[in-house]
């Protein structure tokens, strides 16, 4: 088998990188794919605790690249799909324990099982963005509709070319209808219009984010929630299928109401 | 429209144009300011530009990154 790896970068921190590593991981898993989701946060290891998999941590990366451990005994197998693995960052350790070469020998051999590795990257642009990219075919930056994070997207764009990773896409996070329609945030096409690139998915302001990261259980898996729906498209449309864009709606009661009366 | 009830949707959308051209060309704003009045003067010996509605965007395309100016001319529409 031979694997595809994907980096979710971002160059802000706090915009949903490790979010969208741990639902687009879980739903590539329900598509029946074999899944390692690779924590390359070292020193502030999340993507255990956003999976609910924290406390089954044994070994981390920067055990196997020590060669303390095989890989095979710091996977974790996820407790709801059986082809999910995560392979947590080192807590106690600083981004330079592993280097992009480590990484990227670490990704070939994960490769040999599996059909995606996905890779939750660090914020900012130093060693730890550098490891996150080094094994990688395809990258996927996740960015809010703010200024700062849409421009910090951009120079990540610039540098992930720079180091021939072409063609990135982008998950457009947290966005509000209401706000939108508002004219109160920037809207879907404007920020693709400028960064000019490929949208791979929007995923919608969600409080059901924040119960479900409170629980350990990726949104994914949530058949009601919207983002939960987003991330699933994301999913099936890494996987090459060409699906719509999701309606941004106001769950206002008119658009409930249409919805109920087939107008819409 | 006052500058001021201008949807702060567009206002967004303006500056993080104009900081887009500062980080894809890499000048500082001093130095855009300065290619800006450089360029007045050159294209202003041959033509009438009105150097108040000039605007400037770096644009990324398939396989280069352009500088993309718009120069209108005075008294046009
Ligand atoms: N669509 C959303 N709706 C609501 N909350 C969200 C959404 N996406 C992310 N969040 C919340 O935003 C916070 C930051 O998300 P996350 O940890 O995924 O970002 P990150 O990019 O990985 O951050 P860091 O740069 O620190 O690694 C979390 O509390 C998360 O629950
Ligand atoms: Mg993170």
């Amino acid at each position: 088998m031979a694997g595809k790896t994907i980096v979710i970068t971002s160059g802000k921190g706090g915009v949903g990188k490790t979010t969208s590593s741990a639902n687009i991981g879980t739903a590539l898993a329900m598509q029946g794919n074999k899944v390692c989701l690779i924590d390359a946060d070292i020193g502030l290891r999340n993507l255990d605790v956003v999976m609910g998999l924290e406390n089954r941590i044994v070994y981390d990366i920067v055990d196997v690249v020590e060669n303390n451990c095989r890989l095979e005994q710091a996977m974790i197998r996820d407790k709801r799909y059986d082809g999910l693995y995560l392979l947590p960052a080192a807590q106690t350790r600083d981004k330079t324990s592993v280097t992009p070469f480590q990484m990227k020998e670490l990704i070939e051999k994960l490769k040999e099982d599996m059909d995606y590795i996905v890779v939750d990257s660090p914020a900012g642009i130093e060693q730890g963005f550098k490891n996150a990219i080094a094994g990688a075919d395809r990258a996927i930056i996740v960015t809010t509709p703010e200024i700062s994070a849409v421009r910090d997207a951009d120079r990540i764009i610039g540098l992930l070319e720079a180091e021939g990773l072409r063609d990135p896409e982008v998950i457009i996070n947290r966005i509000r209808a209401d706000m939108v329609e508002r004219g109160d945030m920037m809207g879907i096409e404007d920020m693709i219009e400028i960064l000019a690139i490929d949208l791979i998915g929007i995923v919608p302001e969600d409080e059901g984010i924040v119960v479900s990261t409170n629980r350990g259980e990726p949104i994914a898996l949530n058949d009601n929630a919207k983002a939960g729906q987003a991330y699933r498209n994301i999913a099936r449309r890494i996987m090459g299928e060409d699906l719509p864009m999701m309606k941004l709606e106001k769950d206002s009661f008119i658009s409930r109401f249409k919805k109920l009366v087939g107008l819409s | 429209m006052k500058s001021d009830d201008k949807k702060s949707k567009s206002v967004a959308k303006e500056r993080l144009q104009f900081v887009l051209v500062q980080d894809r060309v890499k000048l500082t704003p001093d130095e855009m300011d300065a290619m800006r009045d450089e360029l007045i003067e050159v294209l202003s010996k041959y033509i009438d530009v009105d150097s108040q509605k000039i605007e400037m965007d770096v644009r990324r395309e398939d396989d280069m990154t352009a500088l993309v100016a718009n120069f209108p001319l005075k008294g046009s529409k």
